[in-house]
This record gives structure tokens, sequence and C-alpha cells, in this order.
């Protein structure tokens, strides 16, 4: 029997040699498409393997992970979630937003500047943690502007900046979501979660302040303001202009009135007067004077036009292609093709404030490691001049006139000298209008520049400017300058 | 004469009750970072355990070979840290390690009590019919009412006072009775019947036995739905019979008729043609979602092994518990995912191992009877091995047998032992050197006298 057994050990052997192929073949082979399969739920938990950095805006610590020490280890925990939901987004199971996606890598260890560090975790079988992201956002002020625009209306957006570096020290979009209700790890769940805030049809999910743009109304009369003085560095707060009840639409048979239809002073007024009360016709005059490329050249010096990384992606503002004097008119005021981020507007005010220069607008102040060291430190950039020193000059003067005795009385802070615009832009047809508001505090010496956005209905059909939208800047100046 | 090795016996035992608890304490240190608590307890426990085997071996089997035991003390230490490790999960998987250390110190009790019990295997060819008939008797039993369980969509459970799986005995039973039958029958199997084309056809009463065999096998396919042991049944008697009367034709003739019956069952029982569906086209998503009979636990298995790789996730790292049965049917796996390709060829080549000297046994071994119960035992647990883990690694369609020494469940367990403790009693029987022959002169010349 000797002659068959050896033939069966034989086939021992093919069946123990087949086997060990197989495995070899799934194991070596196949084993990165079996890894990267989407159905391979290891790749869900991978997320959950490594602690993620904490954020930190101020001292306070917003968003950080959690060891369960369960199946899925470390979860993300969102303190104070709904009030920077939208500034640091949230880390769900297949996707993550705002911060969270920006400095994915840094936060989850994985980017280059950390593989000193891991190497070492390796070594030392310690678990690998991301980086620490410190935002530059002052907690008093993103949340004096969530509470005053919370009272203003249920939709807006504030951003406040520090017009010297850039550093945005609050920035607000409502309504808002609570993140850690995106973050459960659990897929089904989150989905749930995020399609009923998609469905929403008050955009809970969108960020007001840098992912849309909307009419910014006769605050963009800075800009048209700017770009007067830019032109002509013999005009000042005193040079008169034509101020027409109605202007004359060239090629139209309707004419451009003044806000609720009103005269504006004698027909002919100071800039500065056209300017406290808001009147639409001297501005549109001056940008059908100085025609679309200044204009257009201008709103370019702003930033305006710019794709911006804050490191979030910010939607590029614009003011509208070249079209006809009347509608170049209407641009002139913030109406038609004009369209603005509330960031935008933000930096309209910084650049005024800090003697024309417009800085690059930043959230992130630095990175650091998990042992401390410093990885990164945001240097304040300048992205352009808008305008001469002088000219911002002149035109600060006239701002703090607007808060003064203007229409943006509302935004006064007590021993403080306030500069600011208010806007009321129409929208479509009978929608009520969207209320805006952009200033600087204190003139003298800029510590803050910030841009306020209701928008349309939220704050009732008589929403304007002055009156829903300053008194809520005034609480973010105020909580910046701790006053 | 062949060198007894019990010193080296010894040190291989001690090297694989120290590579299980270095893999306990690997769990450990993956999971909390410290090393279990019990580590001591149970190592202690397996070694004295280990040692009593060694010197009941020694004692009463001093032949036998030295590696049989130390290889399948590490393959069963190695899937009890799996199990362990499983229980671990962080919800209930079925999964519990104390019960099966406590079948595996039984299962080493009832090797020791075999060797003790069983001095010379010849003993067991006088049952040959005896053990035919309770082969049958205990493949049956989960099919009786009251006592018979189903589990898991198979009925090859019985419950008497606690569940027991007796197809696992019968298969011992059952190759002793092959053993038994084919040397007495090989003679006239072997030499009789009529050559038709190139088959050399056996006379149909010797094909009786075949047919009984087949018709037992595609029984329990069809009443048990346990394709598994109906295919180890099928294929260790074809092979035994090959093995006893070197006649190829009775391999081809019952690979048809085996290949026939599968390809029938398939047609007809859905769950048996869903294997095969499976088998084929794994990754589509229609059957990875099927709820019943889908793909979803071999895919498991297969992204588990995937994302191990080379080396694996390491003991305690990955996530091998996700993988339904992964303590019993897919173990395999499971331990591939943490262990890698480097540990599953260390694993397969235990198994080889074990098999080659079982084989060895065998063709060493003096009486047919005995060739024929050494070959037969090897090769049903290379068969076994084979059908299950080519069956998870999707080499083969998937069918459900416990991975010997590896698998959760006790009646395995100790029907497996048995089986070493009847090789290494062979072994010992194929070591012994042969009595010598009478040189003394001077007796000699007593008996001249």
């Amino acid at each position: 029997m000797n002659g068959t057994l050896k033939r069966v050990a034989v086939a021992c052997m093919v069946m123990f040699g087949l086997l060990l192929l197989n495995v070899n073949y799934l194991q070596a082979v196949k084993a990165e498409e079996y890894r990267e399969d989407n159905r391979n739920f290891r790749r869900f938990f991978q997320r959950y393997e490594n602690q993620r950095g904490r954020i930190i805006a101020g001292n306070e610590v917003i968003a950080e992970s959690v060891d369960t020490k369960g199946d899925i280890r470390f979860e993300r925990r969102y303190r104070n979630g709904r009030l920077y939901a939208h500034v640091i987004g949230f880390f769900a199971p297949e996707s993550e937003r705002g911060i969270e996606a920006a400095q994915n890598k840094l936060l989850d260890g994985t980017s280059a500047d950390l593989v000193v560090r891991r190497a070492v975790d390796l070594l030392t079988n310690k678990p690998t943690r991301g980086a620490d992201i410190e935002l530059t956002i002052d907690p008093r002020a993103q949340r004096a502007a969530y509470e005053s625009l919370r009272r203003a209306g249920r939709k807006g957006a504030v951003v406040a900046l520090d017009p010297q570096t850039g550093a945005i020290k609050a920035m607000v979009s409502l309504p808002t979501y609570d993140p850690n209700e995106l973050a459960v790890p659990n897929k089904g769940k989150v989905a749930q979660a995020y399609n009923k805030l998609d469905a929403d049809k008050d955009q809970p999910l969108l960020n007001r302040a840098i992912e849309t743009t909307y009419a910014p109304g006769s605050t963009y009369k800075v800009v048209t303001t700017a770009a007067l003085l830019s032109e002509d560095d013999t005009v000042g707060p005193q040079t008169t202009v034509d101020a027409p009840q109605v202007l004359d639409l060239p090629g139209t048979s309707v004419g451009l009135p003044n806000y609720a239809g009103a005269a504006c002073g004698s027909g002919r007024v100071t800039l500065q007067f056209a300017l406290e009360k808001s009147c639409n016709t001297p501005f549109a005059k001056i940008g059908m004077e100085l025609g679309y490329e200044k204009m257009k050249e201008q709103a370019a010096r702003f930033g305006i036009g710019e794709p911006l990384q804050i490191p979030l992606n910010v939607a590029p503002s614009s003011i509208g292609k070249k079209e006809d004097d009347a509608a170049l008119a209407m641009a002139s005021i913030g109406q038609r093709s004009v369209q603005m981020t509330p960031l935008q507007m933000a930096m309209v005010a910084a650049a005024v404030a800090n003697d024309g220069t417009v800085m690059k607008p930043y959230l992130v102040d630095k990175v650091v490691s998990p042992d401390g060291d410093t990885l990164e430190e945001t240097e304040p950039d300048e992205l352009s001049e808008a305008m001469s020193p002088d000219a911002a000059r002149k035109l600060r003067q006239m701002m703090v006139s607007v808060v003064a005795q203007g229409t943006a009385t509302a935004a006064q802070i007590p021993g403080v000298t306030v500069g600011g615009k208010t806007g009321t832009a129409e929208t479509s047809d009978n929608a009520p209008p969207h209320a805006w508001f952009i200033g600087f505090a204190p003139a003298e010496n800029p510590k803050v520049a910030v841009c306020v956005f209701v928008q349309s209905g939220a704050a009732g059909d008589r929403a304007t400017g002055g009156g829903t939208a300053a008194p809520v800047a005034r609480e973010v100046m105020q909580a910046v300058l701790r006053r | 004469m062949p060198p007894k090795r019990r010193g080296a016996q010894l040190f291989m035992l001690a090297l694989a009750v120290g590579i299980i608890m270095a893999a306990y304490a690997s769990v450990g240190i993956g999971m909390d970072g410290q090393v279990p608590a019990g580590m001591l307890t149970y190592g202690l426990g397996l070694g004295v355990l280990m040692l009593i085997a060694y010197l009941v071996l020694a004692k009463f089997a001093p032949w036998a070979d030295p590696l049989i035991l130390p290889l399948v003390t590490l393959v069963n230490g190695i899937g009890l840290v799996m199990i362990y490790r499983i229980e671990q999960a962080p919800w209930r998987t079925g999964a519990s390690a104390t019960q099966q250390i406590t079948w595996t110190a039984v299962g080493i009790v009832m090797f020791t009590v075999t060797l003790v019990v069983l001095r010379d295997h010849r003993l067991l060819q006088r049952f040959t019919y005896t053990a035919g008939a309770l082969g049958v008797v205990l493949l049956i039993l989960p099919l009786l009412p009251f006592i018979g369980r189903e589990i898991n969509g198979a009925r090859i459970w019985i419950n008497v006072g606690f569940s027991v799986q007796p197809g696992e005995f019968a298969k011992l039973a059952l190759v002793v009775f092959f053993a038994g039958y084919l040397v007495a029958k090989r003679d006239v199997l072997a030499l009789v019947g009529r050559r038709l084309l190139f088959i050399d056809l056996p006379r149909a009463r010797d094909l009786g036995p075949i047919l009984v065999i087949w018709g037992i096998s595609v029984g329990i396919l069809v009443l048990q739905k346990d394709l598994g042991t109906s295919l180890l049944l099928f294929g260790g008697f074809i092979s035994m019979l090959y093995i006893a009367t070197g006649r190829t034709a009775w391999v081809l003739i019952g690979l048809t008729l085996f290949v026939g019956g599968a390809f029938l069952a398939g047609q007809i029982f859905s769950h048996v043609g869903h294997r095969f569906e499976v088998w084929l086209n794994p990754e589509s998503n229609e059957f990875y979602e099927r709820a019943a009979g889908g793909s979803y636990q071999l895919m498991e298995g297969l992204f588990g092994l995937g994302s191990g790789g080379i080396l694996g996730t390491g003991l305690g790292q990955g996530h091998p518990y996700r993988i339904p049965l992964a303590f019993s049917d897919f173990i395999f796996p499971a331990t591939g995912e943490e262990l890698g390709l480097t540990g599953l060829m260390a694993l397969l080549m235990c198994y080889a191992l074990i098999v080659e000297r079982g084989l060895r046994t065998a063709l060493a071994a003096r009486d047919p009877f005995s060739k024929l119960l050494a070959g037969g035992l090897s090769f049903i647990l290379a068969w076994q091995v084979f059908i299950i883990v080519g069956g998870v690694t999707n080499l083969i369609p998937l069918t459900g047998l416990v991975t010997p020494f590896m698998s959760q469940g006790g009646s395995a367990l100790l029907a497996n032992w048995i089986l070493i403790a009847l090789l290494v009693r062979m072994s010992d029987a194929a070591r012994r050197p042969p009595p010598q022959a009478i040189q003394d002169e001077g007796l000699t010349q007593v008996m001249q006298r």
C-alpha cells in the first residue's frame, strides 16, 4: 500500500500547496484591493484609530477626540457646537467639513510635518496623536456675534476681523446646527441627520459668511466712494456732489430714486452728507461717471474677485459683467449684479480702517504638535492696497460721521469712535430687504472691523441696516474691545 | 533503530506553550496596553496539562513521533488565543475562551486516556462493523426528534444536557470501519471486475458499499443541510478505497458520483446553489447584500485578510470579531487579519507537518490495517483543513466545517484529540524496533538439547 499512500501524500501536499498559494494571493496580491474596498468597514474604523488633534479658540477647547476604549476608539466631540459649527465644521464617518477638512492632515497626524513625530511614536509604541489647531477666533466676540445676531433675526452672518492682521475674530452664520449630530460614528445616523439638515429650507449647513454672496446694498457705497477718492485726490468729505431726488437712468424710462423716494438735502450735498444719509443718486452718478473699468479696478483692489482660502474656501465676490450705464448706476449702490460675501464686506471695512491696506484674512493662528511645539504660525500677510492712506483717512472720517450723526447711530459705543456704513439691500421684487452693516472701531487705532448681514425676511419686512444690523455690530465690536 | 527523541519533544512542547503564552500576552497588550491578568494561571495550567500528556506518552508510547503532540498543542493554543481575542470584542460574539479552555483540557485528558487504555490499536480491527454501525447511528442522531437541534441552518447537533455534534465522532468511527472493511475486502475489490474502455469496473456487489456511503453522504447533505460533513466523509472514503486498492477508477467513479450529487443538490436546494454562485463571484454587490446565502461573511473574511496583509495588524489590533462566526467556521481568516500572511503560512505548515507525520506513520506501519487507519486519519485531517480553509478563502465553495483544533466547540476538539492519540499510538507501534531475534548462543544450545 506504500505506493498509493505516497500518492495520497502527494495529494495532501498539493492541497496544502494550493491553500498556501491562495493565502499568498489574497494577502499579498489582492490585499490592497480588499483594504480599499468601500464595503470594508475597517476603512471606517481607521478614521477613529488615531487621536485627532484638538481645535482651540482662545482658551477654549472646542473640538476634541475622546477615547471611548471601544470598537470605535476616538469619538469627536464638539463643545458649543452650534456656536462654532460653521468655522470648525465636523468630522463625519466618511467626510469632513470646515477646519476639520481644511486641516485634516495635521489634525489626524498624517501630514508630512508630523512624520518624525509619527516615527518616534511607532518606535515607542505610543498611539499617534494629531496636531492641535489654534484658531484666531475670540470666543467672547464669537458668542456676542452669535447671541446678538440670533436676537436680530434667524438668518444671517457676522464676520469680525482684526484689520491690522486679517485675523478673523468671529465668524457666525445662522441658522446653525449641532456638529455633534454629524460626527457620531454611525453612517446611518449621520446620513439621516445630514439629509434632514440638507432638506431644511433655511439651509443651516450653509456658511453664509463665506460660502455664498448677497447684494450688499448701500454698504457698497464705501467702495464707490473709495473709487472716487482714488480717482481724484482733491476730493474730500466736504466736496459737493449732485444728489437729485430721482436720477435719470440712461436708456430706460425709469429713474433711480433714493431710499423710500426721499429727497437728499437740497439736491447738491457734501459727499459726507450723502454717505451719512445713504442717498442713492450721488453714488449712482459717481459710478456712472467713473465708468465700469474704474469701478471694477477699485473692487479688485479690495480683493473682490480674488479666490481666498482662510483656509476654508471663500466664494468669490463680484461686481458682475459690464452692462449698460443704468446697470452700472445700480451696481454703484450695491444692487443689481454686485454680489458680496459678508467676509468680503468685512475686508472692505478693515481696509478703510487699516490705512487702505487689505490684510489676508485667516482663521488658523497656530498649529501645535502634541508635545506643545509650534509647528506653524500664521504670519499676517498683505493681500492688496485698496487705496492710499490719505484716501483711507478721508473715508474713515466720513464713516465715523455716519455713525455719529447718520444712519448708523445704533452702532455707537460710549467712549469709542466708531466708523460704519449701513446697507438695506433690495432683493427680488417685493421680498423684504437684507440688512447690512460694516464698520470698525476705534477709528483712531482700529482693532476690529466687522460686517453684519441679516438675510431678507429674517428680521421682518422693515429691516434696515441701521436698525437691524448696526446694533449687532456694536455688540461684537464691544466684545472684541472688551467694553 | 530510530531515536526516541523524547527530549526534543519536551523542548518543542515547552516552546509551543511559550508561544501560546506570548500570543496571549500580546492580545492584552494590543488591546489594553497590559498583560492579561490570567496569563500565568492559564499558561501554567496548559503547561501542567502538557507535562502530564508528555509523561503519559513517554510511559505508554515511548517510541511515538515526537513532533505530533507539540504541533497540535501549538495549533490548539493559537485557536484558544484567537477565541479569547474575539471574546474581548466590544459586543457579544458568542466566543467563549473559558469554555474552549475547559474543552481543551478535556481533549488533552482524552488524549492521555486513549493512550493508556488503547495499548494496541489493532484491537480496533475487531470492532469493524460495530464501528460502522456506531458511525451511522451517530450521523443519524441529529435527525431524531427531541434531541436533534438545528443551529445556523444545519441539523448536526443533539442536545443531551449540553450540545454535542455527533458527526465529529462518527467521522472517527467510520474511518475505523473503512479501514477494517477495506483490509478485508481489498483484494476482491482490487482484482475482480470487468474492463470497460479504460476503466476497470468493479462488480456490482463490490460496488455496493461505495453506493451505501454515497447514499449516506447525500442523505446528510439533503437531510442535515451539511455539505461540509458530506464532502468530508465521501472524500475520506474514496481516498481510503484508493489507498487499499490502488485503483484510480474508484476515485474517478467516486468523484463523478459526488460532483453529480452536489450538482443535483445545487439545482434542487437553493442553499447549496447559493454557495456555488457566491464562490464564483463573491465580490458582486448583489450577493454581498443578499441576506441569506450571500457572500457577506465570506467577504468580511477576505476584507480582514486584505487588511491584515503580509504581517497582520498584530493581535488585539484588528477587527476580526466583525466577521460573523469568527470564533468557529471563520477562525482562519480572523487569525489571518491579526497574524497576517506570515501567521497563516506558519499555521498551514503546522497542519501540513501533522499530516505529514501521520502519513509517515502509515508508511512505516507494519500491517495493512494500521496503514489504512493511519493513512485515512491523516488524509481526513488534511482534507478537512482543505475544505474549510479553502472555503473561507474562496478557493473552493464554502461549506460549514470546523477548523481542526482551532474552531470553538467541544465535540470537534475531543474527537480530534482522540484522532491524534490514535496517530500517536500507531506511530509508537511503527517506530518501535521489532522484537529482537534470540541470539544468545547458550539458550540456543539448551533448545537443541
